[in-house]
């Protein structure tokens, strides 16, 4: 699974990283907990993710997904 | 129009082909950002996520659109490496009478600041950091909630 990283987390974590998720990880909050255990700046609930290009606002299953994108506060304009 | 800009942005010219655009209007008001050339800031580099930055730009469009009933809005972000004194964002919106032109482009620049995925990151003579949007960005953005034009 490609998992891509935007703003400070590019710094703290990686610009992209491709991960083979373990079995127990079933979607998208255990993918951010068990990915925090060695980045723990993925736990911030302030970082939101974004599965295949859509924007989660509750757990959803990593079943059949192949992009995952971490996204923190945002700051344009 | 909605537009992430790779390169140098020049707000009188897309202001011109706006205005082209714009056949009918009775008002048309524009807004540029620039970045401020204050504070030792050397460079400002935009990150984003393309897919997402531009289905938020289209939601505000047309939110902007459907709310306040104009006819055009264009907004053009820059991404990557901006200067000191370069636009960075440049917004502009067409209706039949002004305040509704004003109104539709206070709102887009309102939703931008803190609901596009766009990121800053700044470079000073003492290094870089990211910028997080300010308190006052998200109380911004929160006055147009209850607004019912």
């Amino acid at each position: 699974m490609k998992l891509r990283f935007f703003g400070r987390l590019r710094d703290a974590v990686a610009d992209e990283l491709e991960v083979e998720v373990p079995p127990h990880v079933e979607d998208s909050e255990q993918l951010r907990v068990w990915l925090g255990r060695e980045h723990p700046a993925l736990l911030d609930s302030a970082v939101k993710i974004a599965l295949d290009d859509r924007i989660l606002v509750a757990p959803a299953t990593l079943a059949g997904a192949s992009e995952v994108a971490f996204l923190p506060p945002v700051s344009g304009g | 129009m909605i537009a992430l800009a790779p390169d140098p942005i020049d707000p009188a010219a897309l202001l011109a082909d706006f205005t082209r655009g714009a056949t009918g209007a009775g008002a048309i008001v524009s807004f540029s950002g620039i970045v401020r050339p204050d504070g030792g800031v050397r460079e400002l580099w935009l990150d984003h996520h393309e897919f997402l930055a531009l289905a938020a730009f289209e939601a505000i469009e047309s939110a902007a659109r459907e709310r306040f009933a104009v006819a055009n809005v264009t907004i053009v972000h820059r991404i990557g490496s901006v200067g000191p004194g370069e636009p960075i964002v440049f917004v502009a919106a067409a209706a039949t009478h002004r305040r509704a032109a004003f109104d539709a482009v206070d709102f887009a620049m309102d939703r931008l600041k803190t609901g596009v995925p766009l990121w800053k990151r700044e470079t000073r003579s003492d290094g870089s950091h990211w910028i997080d949007a300010r308190a006052a960005d998200h109380e911004d953005a929160a006055r147009w909630t209850e607004y019912h034009g």
